[in-house]
Order: structure tokens, then sequence, then C-alpha cells
């Protein structure tokens, strides 16, 4: 079982639903986040192309924050989320300079803080939050060693991308171009 | 849109003490450190078999939430939804419905950020009551009882002294239906909303006369089965209607053509085949000329023209000479970008819509614009057909037994009676009526606003407040401490939707079907409902007959039971659906069909205009444009607020606490305006933002205009977290277009000029 993410970044509208949704799913201190909207404009007036998308923890095969981690505190569970045990973590943010997303946050409580696929969530059968909430069904979830999965099909028929490939984190977020 | 950025300064400064590297060059060393190795993850021996679950998902685990059925009441979509509550009685988050036709089970972010309107600390907590203390004039902490008989006296002497009419109700959203209940049983119709004149009623009027319906809300476009949707200025996106939203977004899976007109790469441009980036002001140019194409080239719908319109060879004679050529010239479009979408819609037809859109009140000749909207849907054949405009069906919600309400002398019709077409009460002839004058007919003495902030909501600011000082009385019914809340004599607190019960909310779609709001958590401070407020108000004047019950929630449980359901049923389903009895969705092969007009036909030429002296079929006027110096004031939505109401809630907020003042290029060049530079804005008439606001360089806008959101710029301390942010286009838009046929203010013909000076150096705010 591997989980994966797929964002449709020709439907996403950057309404950010799926930030509040995370930060009431999750108790996410007001100031911070595990997800937001990127942006991105390119050409010039009246050529001019909009990328919208939702960015969060990739949930890399090939984490550095999990490699760079000194307690142990950051690591990989089955179905390759990246986690990060509260108790474990004594704060020293060398995964948030690692990460080439920048998709880690210190909480106030002295932890670092992401996305964890709302594991809570997988473990009731329930799609991660931001997935559930979505208004325009943007944002596809599911398991990328099943081929009959959403997933798998969409990256087999879609054109697709990840962020910084150039850091061979191997993410598990993809984004449909 | 919320960004990194917003969040970074956070943790950048909490981290100062741990970086010893610069970013990049870390991720560099990590980068070629691992990319050579193993593929999976097991490989490296990081995997963890037995997690510890950390402290957010512990907690969240071991949580035992409830549901209580509710509707949203953060914009007006009304999307039904689940509040949960732990033990504790603590809404700790809100979901959408499943089985609501208005969310599908999924809210906007102002629906899932819905709890903030809930545990915002700057709520209103207790009534408040205007004093003076040291001749300065203050408010004071009052007992309901002491507030509403303070009330109910002002009704009394407003009737004796001028007649119930005079004591005017501005209103918004759920509170508003509660009042109208009250004011209607007092005698005053003289009732209005911003909804009508400063926002969609010149669509109801353009589509009204063509086809004989409003739009109406939801608007009963088939998006999801659509071959083709046209937007015309209407941000679908930016504006979070969520149906609709969602709609959208199945059509972009289905392969619709969506083409955009917009002076502005919205979101819904980027998301089009066609961006068609029209000079602001001249849209009736590029819609009669995508009627000249059609009929032209022979394109139209023939069979639905043939049986269903009336009036099209006056049309055909009328745009005649209207060529992309000629609109060109008006509209900056290429003809043969003209000719193409013109192609495409009718190749789509009837699965085409061309959108209504909503907030509408541009220019002034808005209704006109909307008829032309209406008709170029007519010859396309889109009213009626799957696609285009469904049949929409609603369920009429029995009446609570109550006396026949007074007839008034006067009401909101005699107020806007030069307006032949207007079928709401119009704000802005409230206002007139309420500013003292020797020819006014009906003068209005006392106003009671409940849910709509009016400082922020009107243009011409100036003339508001002139009326707020000329009334002899203002009661203000809020969640929030509002800028117009700041005029009142007496202050109401109104509780959440999350804390009280509401009318049955009936949805007009493709099904008729209802939903309930009722109370997640009891009213937080010394807050109530408008129902309370409204049936105390009304037992102290004597209209205790029209407030036959104890609590709503009786009110609401007789009607459940008529419709045959219950309060019970609806406490656990939340919405209901109930059949059609109105007929098909869309018209049959060859169906006869009549329509709601005079002629019972599609109307391309209005007699109706006609007879009111106005031009039967619509016409191009040029509008003013921006002098050297100037740029249009362009404004809209931002998908995470609603009007100017959500800007201090903590949750949506978090999201977007500022505006920006979106600017090209070019013209940061010239002005030599830097990104997030701090600017002030002036208008063609010397009026001056209050606050200032942030440059965002960015090639999404026009050069003859500037863009920012609506309902930022609060300047009433109060609000914590909305005081100061951005500025207010209303306070900007002082000059308006009247809408001749209805009344309506057009409020895009404002320019702007860039100051890059504090005016405000030399004086104190």
């Amino acid at each position: 079982m591997r989980y994966a993410m797929v964002i449709d970044t020709l439907k996403c509208v950057g309404c950010s639903d799926c930030v509040v949704a995370c930060q009431t799913e999750n108790n996410v201190p007001h100031g911070y986040c595990r997800d937001w909207i990127t942006e991105a404009v390119s050409g010039s007036y009246p050529s001019v192309e909009l990328e919208l998308r939702s960015d969060r923890c990739n949930h890399c095969d090939n984490a550095p924050c999990v490699r760079c981690c000194p307690t142990g505190a950051s690591h990989i569970v089955e179905g390759g989320i990246v986690l990060v045990t509260g108790d474990e973590c004594i704060g020293c943010g060398a995964c948030i300079e690692s990460c080439p997303y920048d998709a880690r946050y210190q909480h106030p409580d002295g932890y670092v803080d992401k996305c964890t696929f709302c594991h809570h969530r997988l473990e009731k059968g329930q799609l991660p939050a931001c997935v559930s909430v979505c208004p325009t069904k943007c944002m596809y979830f599911g398991d990328l060693d099943n081929p009959n999965s959403e997933v798998f099909q969409l990256l087999k028929n879609r054109k697709h991308k990840t962020l910084a490939p150039e850091a061979g984190t191997k993410p598990h977020v993809f984004y449909l171009i | 849109m919320i960004s990194k950025d917003n969040y970074k300064y956070i943790y950048i400064r909490k981290l100062m003490k741990y970086m010893v590297t610069s970013r990049r060059k870390f991720i560099k060393i990590s980068a070629l450190g691992l990319g050579g190795l193993a593929t999976t993850s097991a490989a490296f021996g990081l995997f963890k078999t037995n997690p510890l679950l950390d402290a957010a998902i512990k907690e969240n685990v071991s949580k035992k939430l409830y549901r209580s059925a509710t509707y949203c009441e953060v914009c007006f979509w009304k999307c039904a939804a689940w509040a949960y509550t732990d033990e504790n009685n603590n809404i700790k988050k809100i979901i959408g419905n499943d089985d609501d036709p208005h969310c599908n089970g999924r809210l906007c972010p102002r629906g899932t950020g819905g709890v903030g309107m809930y545990s915002d600390e700057d709520r209103l907590k207790t009534p408040l009551i205007r004093t003076t203390v040291n001749g300065e004039q203050t408010y004071r902490e009052a007992s309901w009882d002491e507030a509403l008989d303070l009330i109910a006296s002002k009704f009394k002497d407003i009737k004796e002294e001028y007649g119930p009419e005079s004591f005017a109700l501005l209103k918004h959203g759920s509170p508003g239906s509660h009042l109208e209940h009250l004011f209607k049983a007092y005698g005053s119709d003289t009732i209005a909303e911003p909804a009508y004149a400063q926002c969609r009623g010149p669509r109801e009027t353009g589509f009204g006369l063509t086809f004989g319906s409003w739009v109406g809300s939801p608007e009963p476009t088939d998006i999801r089965d659509t071959k083709c949707l046209v937007l015309i200025g209407s941000h679908l996106g930016e504006n979070m209607h969520n149906s609709q939203v969602q709609e959208m977004s199945d059509a972009i899976d289905n392969g619709a053509t969506i083409i955009t007109v917009d002076p502005r790469f919205s979101t819904a441009a980027s998301k089009s085949k066609h961006w068609l980036p029209i000079k602001p002001a001249t849209d009736i140019a590029l819609l009669l000329s995508w009627m000249h194409v059609l009929i032209e080239e022979d394109l139209y719908n023939k069979k639905y023209v043939e049986k269903y319109t009336k009036g099209f060879n006056e049309l055909k004679a009328h745009v005649k000479t209207f060529t992309p050529e000629w609109a060109y010239g008006i509209t900056t479009i290429k003809p043969e970008e003209i000719r193409k979408t013109a192609r495409i819609m009718a190749a789509a037809a009837p699965s085409v819509i061309v959108h209504p859109g909503r907030h509408v009140t541009w220019y002034g000749d808005d209704s006109q614009r909307s008829r032309a909207i209406a008709m170029l849907n007519g010859l396309l054949g889109s009213w009626g057909n799957r696609g285009g405009f469904y049949f929409k069906e609603k369920i009429s919600i029995p009446k609570y037994p109550h006396p026949d309400y007074p007839k008034p002398k006067w009401g909101w019709h005699d107020l806007g009676e030069q307006y032949p077409f207007a079928e709401m009460g119009i704000t802005s002839e409230i206002i007139k009526a309420t500013i003292p004058n020797e020819d006014n007919k009906h003068p209005i003495k006392a106003w009671m606003v409940a849910g709509t902030n009016l400082i922020n909501t009107l243009p011409q600011r100036e003339k508001t407040i002139e009326a707020i000082n000329a009334v002899d009385f203002l009661v203000v019914i809020d969640t929030m401490p509002m800028e117009i809340t700041g005029y009142a004599d007496v202050v109401l607190p109104e509780c959440t939707y999350l804390e009280r019960y509401d009318g049955i909310r009936s949805a007009t779609n493709r099904t008729p079907s209802i939903a309930v709001r009722v109370p997640a958590v009891k009213p937080k401070y010394d807050s109530k409902p408008a129902w309370w407020i409204s049936q105390q108000i009304g037992k102290r004047i004597g209209l205790g007959d029209y407030f036959n019950y104890n609590d709503f929630e009786e009110v609401i449980e007789w009607q459940l039971n008529k419709l045959g359901t219950s309060l019970d049923e609806m406490k656990k389903i939340g919405v209901k659906h109930f059949d059609r009895k109105s007929g098909p969705l869309f018209l049959k092969e060859g169906q006869d069909y009549e329509f709601y007009t005079p002629s019972g036909k599609i109307e391309f030429y209005s007699q109706q205009l006609a007879n009111k002296g106005f031009a039967p079929i619509p016409v191009y006027t040029a509008h003013p444009q921006p002098p050297q110096g100037f740029y249009r004031l362009n404004y809209g939505r931002s998908p995470m607020h609603t009007f100017s109401r959500t800007i201090n809630n903590p949750n949506l907020s978090d999201l977007k606490s500022e505006n920006m003042l979106w600017v090209n290029p070019k013209v940061a060049r010239i002005l030599g305006l830097k990104k997030h530079q701090e600017v002030w804005l002036k208008n063609q008439d010397d009026i001056v933002s209050t606050f200032s606001i942030k440059v965002r360089i960015t090639e999404r806008i026009r050069w003859d205009s500037v863009y920012l959101y609506h309902g930022f710029g609060h300047n009433n301390k109060k609000l914590s977290r909305a005081f100061g942010k951005g500025i207010s286009d209303t306070e900007l838009i002082s000059k308006t277009v009247v809408d001749p046929l209805m009344g309506g203010t057009g409020l895009r013909g404002n320019f702007v000029s860039i100051l890059t000076e504090n005016p405000h150096k030399n004086s104190e705010l």
C-alpha cells in the first residue's frame, strides 16, 4: 500500500477551503497551517497563465526530514505517510530546514507539525479532511499500489508533475496539469 | 489567497536560532546525498511499524462529537450542514450535508470557517444604549428589558407622530425575515435590502422582461451538463457560490468550453478556453455583436426562436450594423475572437449558458445589459434546455397562522415609483427619503438595520451618514460590532446562526428540498435570536397575536408537520427532498410553453419597455473612461470572505487578513511602484482612502484599471483583526449611475489615482 494525493490544477480555484478544513479538523493554531494555496502567474497581459494548487507535505519516499531527524520523531508509517511523534520531537528544526516543500512548522507547544494525510481519518476509513471538503473535487486520494484506484488511473491517463523533482525526494503528491 | 508567505515570518522568527546554513544550500546537499540510493523508504530503515500518534492525532481520535443540523449563514447560498460539537459543547467543525443540493456535502471555506462567527471574541455581547457622559456620547450596557422597552416606545412614538410607514427596515439574510414580519404587522412596508439595488436587481429586471421569470437564487443554470459556459464579469470560483463552483468543476471534467469576458484575468478566466480581456464598461457592444454574428451567419437556434420568441425581426434589424469590427473599436476584442466565440456558442446550443452573473450593478444601464444577456440565451435556445437553464421548483412553506397585515398608506413601492421596473425596495431611495427635503412626500424618521453593514455596503457613504444623522431613532441588530452599530441609538446583539432556530430553508433547485437550522449550542454572551427580538418588540407594542408561540421551534414543528415531516426527523436528516410537481426540468421537443411575459413568448422586442419610453432592444452607450493619471476602480470577491462581514472572523482572517491593490506591471513601472509598497487611493471626487493598501504587481489586471477585494478597510476599532487592514472600495464609490429601469446603483464608474505619500500624515485618525 502506498498512499498518494493527486491534485487537479485545472480545477482548483484556490479558495483555501482545504486550509480551513485542515485547521478545524486538526486543531491547527491560528496563524499556522499544514496546507496552503500556491498561485503561480506567468506570461504578460493579455497572454497570461495561472496555476492554482493546494500544497502540503509531499510524504516523500526519500524524505530528507526523516533522515535528518536526530531523535526519530519524524518517521514513516505504513502507506508511506510521514509523521512526527510530538513527544519525541525536541523542536530542533532540522526537518523544517531540510524540507524542499516548506511543509513543516513549529507548533507553539514546541514540537514540529505538518500534514499527516489525516492519518486518524484514514484509520476510520475517511478521506483526508482537505480532500473531503474541496468544493471543486480537484483533490484525489488513494493507494497508488492499487491499479484500480482513482489516483493510479489519473496518473496513468493524465499529464502530471511533482514539485521539486530535482531534490530527489520521491514525493507522493502529484499535480495534474 | 493563503500563501505560505503569510505564515513564514512566524516560524522563520522562531527558527533563527536553529539556522546554521542557508535553506537553498541545505536542500542541494540532501538531494545529492540521497539521490543515488535505493528507491523505497523501507530501504533506509526509516519505516516504523508501530507509530506513536502525535498529540493532535491522539486528541482527535479520542474525541466523541455530536452533530446538529443547520444551514450556513455566512453568505446567501445557505448550504445545509452539520455543526459538530464535543462533550463540552465546543463547536469543533462544520461539515456540509451530503444530501444538500447547495453543497453536496462540501462547504466552501467560509462555511467551513463559519465556526469563527461563533468563536469571535469581538462579538456584540449585550444590548447597548447610546448615552452622554460628561458631554461625550458613549454606549452603556443595558438589560434586554430596558433596550426592548425603549425600542417599543419608539415604535409607538413614530406610529403616533408620523405613521408606521415612517419606520424603515433595512435588512439582509435570515434575521431580516423575522423582522420583516414585525414591520408588516406594525404597518410598515418601508423595507429594502442592498442585495437588490446594489447587487442583483438589474438581472432580475433584464431576465424578467425577456423570459418573464426572475433568475433568483441559486441561479437555475445547468452548468454540470453544459457544453459551453459564458461568464461576463462573473468570477465563479472567486465568488464561491458553492454548487455553481462545483458544477463548473464538473463541466471542466466533461470538457465544456468556458468563455470568460473580464478585464481581469480572473480565476475563471484561467480555466477558460477563451478569455476576452474586454475594455471595462463596453460589454453591451460585445453582446450586440455576438447577436449580430449569430443572426448574420444564420447560427441562431431557428426552431426555438420561431416557436418561443417574439420580435426577432426587430432584433435582426437592430443588430444589423453591430459587426465585430464595430465592436472591436469599442471593446478592444478582436473581430475574429468575437466571431469564433459566437460560433462556439452556436455549436454548443442549446447546451450553452450565458450566465446572468450576480453582482451586476456596474454602469447604470445594467438591466439593459442583463436583458442583452437574456436575449443572447434566447437566440441560442438555452432557456429550458439541458445544459442551459432548467425550470426550477421550490416547496412553499405553509404560513404559520397570524392575523392579516394592516395595509400601509405607502411603502417601498411609492419611494421607487420613478423606476417602473423596480420589484423590491431600493435602499438608496430610502436614504433619499430619510434626508430632510421639502419635496419629500414620504419622510422616513426611524430605521432598523438588521444583518447588513450599510456603511460598507452602500455607495456614497456621506449620504448614508447624512441620513443616519437625520433619523430620530436607529436600532441596529447584528452579531458583530460592524461600523453601522456605531451610529445606533440602541444596539442589539444577535446570536449567530449556530446558536438559533430560523425559518425553514426552501431551496429553488432542480428538485424542491427543505433544510432546517437547529441550535448547535446555547447563545454565547447575552445574545438572542432575531425571532425572539422580533417577538419581544411585537408583544410590547400590542402585536402579540402575530407572535403566537413560546419558541420558534413550535413554528417550525407546525410547518414541518404540514409538509409531512417533523422536527425530530429533520434533526436527523437535515435536508428533505420532495418530488417535482411543476412538470419536467426541460422542454420536450416541440413542446408548447407559455412564458410569463405579456405575450407569453420570450420577448426580443419589449413592448413593456417601449410603453415606458425605454429602448425596447438594448443599445450600447459609451461610458466615461478614466482620465490621465486615474484608473478604473474594480472590485470583487475573495473566495474566503463574504461582503465585509467575515473579515474579522478568526478562521477566515487567518486565510486573508487584508486586501491588496492589483496593478499592471506597466502602471507600476510608470508610477515607480514596488511590490508590497504601501499606497493610498484618491478618487475623482477627492475622497482619499482612510487606510493604506499594499501593491500587488500582476499581469492579471489591465493597465486602465486597478482591482481590490471587497469588504476590507474596516474603521471600527472594536473589530480587532479587521481594523485598518486594507482599503474599503465602498468608501471610494462616491459616484453612482442609477439604472432608470429599476433604480440599481451602478458602482463601477469610479476612478482612482494612486498616492505614494501618506495623505493623513499631519492629521490624526
